[in-house]
């Protein structure tokens, strides 16, 4: 499984209510959450995104409250995957549940520059800025991980 | 092998005789939470999975405390839907506005629904709260709720520890909350990430429940999976006065490995603020200087217990809420709300010139009930000040004890209760 996009760059500590802000979880419509994906951290991206786009970010992404509706709405964004150089744990099981690949690599999440063109090969974890020519390895997900993304 | 007392109750969850950190563990859930907004995702997810019936209908609590009262149509229809699926299901512990309901980690010790030995997740990160009892308790999403109500298990990646060796006794007007702001400040908001925060050593028979309710509940602030406190004879008589199941007491072997430990005389602490816009961007309050506020905020999860509720009673009998300054007090639960009435706190707050509102998560969480506009700052006694948190992006949460956050009302700035 492979991703190809440009990315979108952020730094350590993105919560999971500047990824959806509460005021919108009165809905569990997913192109609803979509809409106001990152809202309170970068106004723009929800009309910048595209489908297979990456988001790229420092320590403890995801950190905050257990609301499955940030993974859920950075997937419906169509981004492809999330590269951070860690990620809090309730945010990175409520990704695998859903579904959202991401990858843990400290390496890639300080070279990689927003707006470059990265390529990720998730069986390999290999991580491609294609901008610059810079490759990176992360963590593999093992094959049943992969078939969990993938179902 | 010595084990923490988290990878105790993981072992005894998982039929094991030891885990060792890093392990996954298939572990049987005691109690599996969930709230109105997090619990619709779950019913969908559960009825999308081909399930039919819980397993257990004792083993599962409903709360609707986050947009509750229902703030608008969405949130109502939200709420109808966790009532409808506990009706279905005959949920034991299907809670209701009114009635006997509150803010869920508030709730459940209250209503004796988790013991010491317990393992507890909950579809909330605060659910790490019940850690104040001796339990095991962690925050989950919806799609793993979904799986706790079908299957009564999940897995775990057992974690390491950090241990918290508390010694002394807290002074006047510094509370559980110091201590967890102070800690989180040390350690930063991913310093536990994966790991349990195991609070130990002499200080903690010094502290009541509600602070140790209060410092359990924050321990996801530090990234932690759990944060838990050995349970002693304050939580024996805690558990046994609110009708809770037979306790299993499990403590740390004397030899237990632990990734590091953090030493925190509480006799050497003073009053706190996390500042914007990181729960570990704390401050002391004698250094903030003159930082003028808007509203005040005394209740959540975190710290609206009637310990809490004296406290920042104590401090405004008899003053006034500053002007231009609101002052909003949420009793976390109808109990802690009439027992604050008896004591006779809630007139104090009314005629100090706070509002009392009904038992929500409301404005913790931006959600209603003392939202933020651009430019305005709060000092709240809840748990997180990230950006836009109470309300508009510009806004500002700074976290403090009740007795600092009543103080500030008071001042019409950030301020401690010795300078009232």
């Amino acid at each position: 499984m492979n991703a190809k996009g440009k990315v979108f760059k952020y730094a350590d500590n993105v919560d999971t209510d500047v990824i959806i802000p509460a005021r919108y979880l009165n809905t569990q419509d997913e192109k609803e959450l979509a809409r106001h994906c990152m809202e309170d951290i970068d106004a723009s991206f929800a009309a910048m995104v595209g489908k297979g786009d990456i988001i790229v970010a420092g320590r403890n992404f995801g950190c905050g409250s257990s609301r499955e509706h940030a993974p859920l709405a950075i997937k419906a964004s169509g981004v492809a995957c999330v590269i951070a150089a860690s990620f809090a744990r309730i945010f990175y099981r409520n990704a695998l549940n859903i579904a959202l690949p991401i990858l843990e690599c400290p390496e890639a999440a300080e070279a990689i520059a927003g707006g470059d063109v990265v390529e990720v090969d998730l069986a390999a974890g290999k991580i491609t800025d294609v901008t610059t020519g810079r490759t990176f390895s992360a963590e593999p997900f093992p094959p049943f991980m992969r078939d969990l993304i993938e179902a | 092998m010595a084990m923490t007392m988290s990878q105790k109750i993981l072992a005894a969850h998982a039929g094991r005789r030891e885990v060792r950190p890093g392990e996954l563990v298939m572990a049987t859930l005691d109690l599996v939470l969930g709230n109105d907004i997090t619990a619709p995702v779950a019913i969908g997810r559960f009825a999308d999975f081909g399930n039919k019936r819980v397993f257990d209908r004792d083993k599962i609590a409903l709360v609707p405390d986050h947009f509750t009262p229902n703030k608008d149509i969405k949130a109502a229809t939200q709420c109808a839907v966790m009532r409808k699926f506990g009706i279905e299901q005959g949920i034991t512990n299907l809670f209701e506005v009114g009635h006997d309901c509150g803010i869920e980690h508030a709730l459940l010790p209250e209503k004796g629904l988790v013991t010491a030995g317990d393992l507890v997740i909950g579809a909330d990160s605060h659910t790490c709260t019940y850690g104040a009892l001796g339990a095991f308790s962690t925050g989950i999403g919806s799609t793993d709720m979904a799986c706790g109500m079908a299957t009564g298990k999940t897995w775990f990646r057992v974690p390491s520890a950090i241990k918290v060796c508390l010694s002394g006794v807290l002074r006047p007007h510094v509370s559980g909350k110091d201590v967890i702001l102070h800690l989180i400040g040390l350690i930063g908001v991913d310093g536990a990430r994966y790991e349990s925060l195991e609070f130990a050593g002499p200080g903690v028979a010094a502290l009541s429940m509600d602070d140790r309710f209060t410092i359990a509940n924050m321990a996801i602030e530090a990234g932690a999976k759990n944060g838990i406190f050995p349970a002693d004879a304050a939580t024996l008589e805690y558990l046994s006065a609110h009708g809770a199941k037979k306790p299993r007491v499990f403590e740390a072997d004397p030899d237990a490995c632990y990734s590091r430990t953090v030493e925190i005389d509480l006799s050497s602490l003073e009053s706190v603020v996390a500042c914007p816009h990181l729960p570990s961007n704390v401050r002391k309050v004698s250094e903030m200087g003159d930082i003028a506020i808007d509203q005040v905020v005394i209740g959540s999860c975190t710290n609206g217990r009637l310990g809490d509720l004296r406290a920042a009673a104590a401090t405004v009998k008899g003053r006034k809420v500053k002007n231009g300054v609101r002052g909003i007090v949420i009793p976390a639960t109808q109990k802690i709300w009439l027992d604050a009435d008896r004591e006779g706190l809630l007139r104090i707050f009314v005629e100090a010139g706070f509002v009392v509102s009904a038992p929500t998560c409301g404005p913790c969480l931006g959600g209603h009930m003392g939202i933020l506009a651009k430019g305005e700052r709060c000092v709240a006694t809840t748990n997180r000040n990230f950006v836009g948190r109470m309300g508009h992006v510009e806004s500002e949460v700074y976290l403090a004890s009740p007795a600092v956050a009543a103080a500030s009302a008071v001042a019409g700035r950030i301020a401690g209760p010795d300078e009232l």
